[in-house]
C-alpha cells in the first residue's frame, strides 16, 4: 500500500476528533472530573430512603460533593446507605443526613448539614444524625385523616 | 403446499441459519487470528478507517446535529406542559448517549459504510481478486477483511462519539436559541443526568459492539457472495438489511444485559 | 482411452490423479487423471462447462477435491493446509480471465506487491524488477494506470507479468484468449511461448481456442465429460498432431464443432495475415 500524506492527515484529525468527542462527553458532560477512587466513605442509616437510588448525589448547600454508592439493609431492619464524598472534605460529627426532593416529583438525593463541631468524621465512620425521606403520598394520607399531625410533621423539613 | 412440506421448509431454514451462523463464527475466529499475527498492515488499515469513518463524517454530523434539534424540539414540547423544560438538556443528554446515539450511527455507518464494503469485497471475489491474492500466497483475510473490520470497529464509537456531540449542538441551539431556556440551565441538567460510568461508557461500548457487528456481517457477506453482478447486489442488500436487524436487537439484549 | 498417458519421458511437474470434483451437486470430475511436463506448454481443452478452469484452480489449491491426489512441483496439495499452501503458490504464477489485479492499485504497485509480500528487496531493486516484467510483455508507461484504465489486451499482458512477478516455475493461465482480438491473441501466445522458452517455465493454459493451441502446444489434455458410453471424466492427451490424427469419434468431433467456432476462425484468418 502507498502512503499518502494528505489521507494520512485526514484520519489523523478524524481519529482526534473521535477521541476529542468522546473527552467532551467523559468529562465535560459525564463528569468524570469527579468521583475519583479514594474518597472520603462514609455512611448513614435511615428509616425511609423513599426511593433513593444508587449514584444519586450528595449536596451541601446545593453543591454536589459526592454520590450515594448503596443502598442495603441492616441488622435492625434499617437502611444503610454508603455514601463516597469528595476526599478533601471536612465532616464535623455533629453533621446531619437527610434524603430531600428535588421538586415536587423530582428525584431523590441527600443533603448534608455541616455541624459545628471540631472533630471531623474518618473514612468509615457513621453519619449518626440524619432524617428520612418524606413520602408525599403518606403526607397526604396523614393530612385527609389525621389533621391536627401534619402541620407538626412538615415543620420538620 | 402440504403441513409436511411446510415443516420441511422451516427445517431447511434452520439449518441454513445454523449454518451461516458457524461459517460466521469462524470467518471471525479468522479475522482475529489474522489481527494477532503478522504482518500488521498498518496502510491499509488506515485506508480502511479513511473509507470507513472519514467519508462517513458528514452524514453522521448533519444527521446528529438534526436528531439533536428534534428531540430538543419534541422533548421541550412535552416538558413544558409539566412545567419541566429545566430537564430539557437531561431529556436530550440521556436518550442520546444511551441510544439514539450509538443506535443512529451505527444504522448510518451499515448504509454508507457497510453496504460498500460488502460490495467491494463481493466484486474482489467477482473479479477473482482475491483468488489472486491467494495465488501469490496472500490471505485475502489479512489483507483485505481483517483492516476492514478492524476499522469499522475502532470508528464506530469515534463515529458514535461525534454524532453526540453534534447531536447535543443541536438541541443546545433549539433548546436555548430558540425556545429561550437558560444555556446555563441547559448544561447542569445535562452534567447531572449523565453519568460517566453508566451512560457514556455504556455509550461508548454500545457503539464498539455494534461497529464489530457491522464489520464483521459486511466482510462476511463480501467474502462469501456469490462471484456474479448478482451475488454483489446481493451482498449489498443483506448485509444492510441483516447488519440493521442485528444492531436493534443488540441494542435491546446489551440494554437488557448491562442497563445501558 | 488415453493415447499416450502424459507427456512420456519428461519429467511430470503437475500431476492429478483420480480426482472427483464436484460443487454442491453439480459433478465437473470423476476420476480425472492426467499429468503436465516440466518445461512444456501444455493446454487444456474442453467445452464450455467442462471444468477446465477448475482443473487450475485445483492445482493452485484454491478449490479441494472431494478425492484423488494433486502433485505439484512434488507436493501434494490436497494434503496441505492453507498456510503450507503459501509455500507451494510462491512457485505458481498464475493469469486470470479478468487480469484480477487489485484495482484499488496502479499496475506499479500490483506488480511490485508480490516483491513488498514475500521479498526484502529495497525500493530500487523493486522498481528494476517491475519494469524488467513490464518490458519483457511490451507494457511501457503504464506505472500510474489503473487496471481500469488498461484496454483488454493490455490488462492480460500485466497481469502475466504479474504471475511471473516471482520467478515462478509453473504459470497457470485461465483463458488467455477470451474476449481478445486476433492481434491480441498471437501477441500473448508469443509472450507465453517466449517465456516457456527463455526461462524454461512449465505453461499450463486452458483455453477453448483450437486454433492457438495447435500452434503453440507442446501438450494437449482434452477434458471429455461423461456420457451413458463414457462414465467418469475421459482424457485424451498427446501432442496437437497425435489429437488431430485420433480417430475417436468425439475428439475429432470436438476439434471440427469448435473451429466452426467463429472467435477461432477470425483468429486463424489474423494469424494467416500477419
Amino acid at each position: 500500500m502507498t502512503r499518502s500524506p494528505l489521507r494520512d492527515f485526514i484520519v489523523g484529525c478524524f481519529v482526534l476528533a473521535g477521541l476529542g468527542a468522546i473527552a467532551y462527553l467523559s468529562i465535560s458532560v459525564g463528569g468524570l472530573s469527579y468521583g475519583g477512587p479514594g474518597g472520603l466513605n462514609l455512611y448513614a442509616t435511615f428509616d425511609q430512603t423513599g426511593g433513593l437510588k444508587p449514584r444519586a448525589p450528595v449536596v451541601i448547600a446545593g453543591v454536589k460533593v459526592g454520590q450515594v454508592t448503596s443502598i442495603t439493609l441492616d441488622q435492625n431492619a434499617r437502611a444503610r446507605v454508603d455514601l463516597d464524598l469528595d476526599k478533601s472534605l471536612k465532616i464535623p460529627t455533629d453533621t446531619s443526613a437527610s434524603i430531600v426532593t428535588s421538586g415536587i416529583l423530582g428525584d431523590r438525593y441527600i443533603s448534608l448539614q455541616l455541624g459545628g463541631e471540631s472533630e471531623y468524621l474518618k473514612p468509615g465512620d457513621e453519619i449518626s444524625f440524619t432524617e428520612s425521606a418524606v413520602i408525599l403520598e403518606r403526607l397526604i394520607g396523614k393530612l385527609i385523616h389525621n389533621t391536627d399531625t401534619a402541620p407538626a410533621k412538615t415543620e420538620g423539613q | 403446499m402440504g403441513p409436511a412440506a411446510a415443516v420441511q421448509e422451516l427445517g431447511w431454514y434452520a439449518l441454513r441459519f445454523v449454518d451461516q451462523l458457524g461459517k460466521l463464527t469462524v470467518f471471525a475466529a479468522q479475522i482475529l487470528r489474522a489481527l494477532a499475527s503478522p504482518p500488521v498492515r498498518v496502510r491499509v488499515f488506515v485506508q480502511a478507517v479513511f473509507d470507513v469513518g472519514v467519508l462517513s463524517l458528514i452524514i453522521i454530523c448533519v444527521s446528529g446535529t438534526a436528531v439533536g434539534m428534534v428531540l430538543s424540539l419534541q422533548g421541550y414540547n412535552t416538558l413544558v406542559r409539566f412545567g419541566a423544560e429545566q430537564s430539557l438538556g437531561a431529556v436530550v443528554g440521556l436518550s442520546l448517549i444511551r441510544e439514539l446515539g450509538p443506535v443512529l450511527t451505527a444504522l448510518l455507518a451499515t448504509g454508507r459504510a457497510g453496504s460498500a464494503t460488502a460490495a467491494e469485497i463481493g466484486t474482489m471475489v467477482a473479479t477473482e481478486q482475491l483468488d489472486g491474492l491467494r495465488m501469490m500466497a496472500v490471505d485475502p483475510i489479512d489483507l483485505v477483511v481483517a483492516p476492514k473490520a478492524l476499522a469499522m470497529t475502532v470508528a464506530m464509537p469515534l463515529l458514535s462519539a461525534l454524532f453526540i456531540t453534534f447531536g447535543l449542538f443541536g438541541g443546545y441551539l433549539v433548546g436555548v436559541g430558540l425556545m429561550g431556556i437558560d444555556g446555563g440551565t441547559y448544561m447542569s441538567s445535562l452534567q447531572s443526568a449523565v453519568d460517566f460510568r453508566d451512560d457514556v461508557l455504556g455509550s461508548l461500548l454500545k457503539a464498539l459492539v455494534f461497529g464489530g457487528l457491522v464489520g464483521l456481517i459486511a466482510t462476511f457477506r463480501g467474502f462469501t457472495s456469490a462471484p456474479t453482478s448478482a451475488g454483489v447486489s446481493a451482498a449489498t442488500t443483506s448485509t444492510v438489511v441483516v447488519a440493521s436487524v442485528c444492531i436493534l436487537l443488540f441494542d435491546y439484549v446489551i440494554t437488557a444485559l448491562w442497563g445501558v | 482411452m488415453n493415447l499416450t498417458p502424459d507427456a512420456a519421458g519428461a519429467d511430470v511437474h503437475v500431476a492429478l490423479e483420480r480426482v472427483d470434483m464436484a460443487f454442491g451437486d453439480r459433478q465437473v470430475f470423476r476420476g480425472l487423471s492426467c499429468a503436465f511436463a516440466a518445461g512444456k506448454v501444455s493446454v487444456i481443452l474442453g467445452g464450455s462447462g467442462s471444468g477446465k478452469s477448475t482443473v487450475l484452480r485445483l492445482i493452485g489449491g484454491l478449490v479441494r477435491p472431494q478425492a484423488g491426489h494433486i502433485f505439484v512441483a512434488g507436493e501434494d496439495v490436497t494434503c496441505l493446509s492453507e498456510r503450507q499452501l503459501y509455500g507451494v503458490r510462491k512457485k505458481l504464477g498464475m493469469m486470470f480471465q479478468g487480469g484480477a489485479l487489485l484495482d484499488s492499485l496502479t499496475i506499479y504497485e500490483n506488480l511490485a506487491f508480490p516483491l513488498r509480500e514475500h521479498t526484502s528487496l529495497d525500493e530500487r531493486a523493486i522498481a528494476a524488477a517491475v519494469h524488467r516484467r513490464l518490458d519483457a510483455v511490451g507494457l511501457t508507461d503504464v506505472d500510474r494506470l489503473l487496471p481500469s484504465q488498461l484496454s483488454g489486451g493490455m490488462l492480460r499482458r500485466a497481469a502475466l507479468a504479474r504471475a511471473i512477478i516471482l520467478d515462478p516455475v509453473i504459470v497457470l493461465c485461465d483463458e488467455p484468449f477470451s474476449g481478445l482480438d486476433p492481434v491480441s491473441v498471437k501477441r500473448i501466445e508469443n509472450l507465453l511461448v517466449q517465456i516457456n522458452q527463455r526461462l524454461g517455465i512449465t505453461i499450463v493454459l486452458v483455453s477453448h481456442h483450437i486454433a492457438s493451441t495447435m500452434r503453440m502446444a507442446e501438450h494437449v489434455v482434452l477434458l471429455l465429460q461423461s456420457d451413458d458410453h463414457h462414465p467418469g471424466t475421459t482424457v485424451v492427451a498427446g501432442s496437437p498432431e497425435e489429437l488431430r490424427q485420433s480417430s475417436d469419434p468425439r475428439v475429432v468431433a470436438f476439434l471440427t464443432d469448435e473451429c466452426d467456432d467463429g472467435d477461432a476462425r477470425a483468429a486463424d484468418v489474423a494469424a494467416g495475415s500477419t
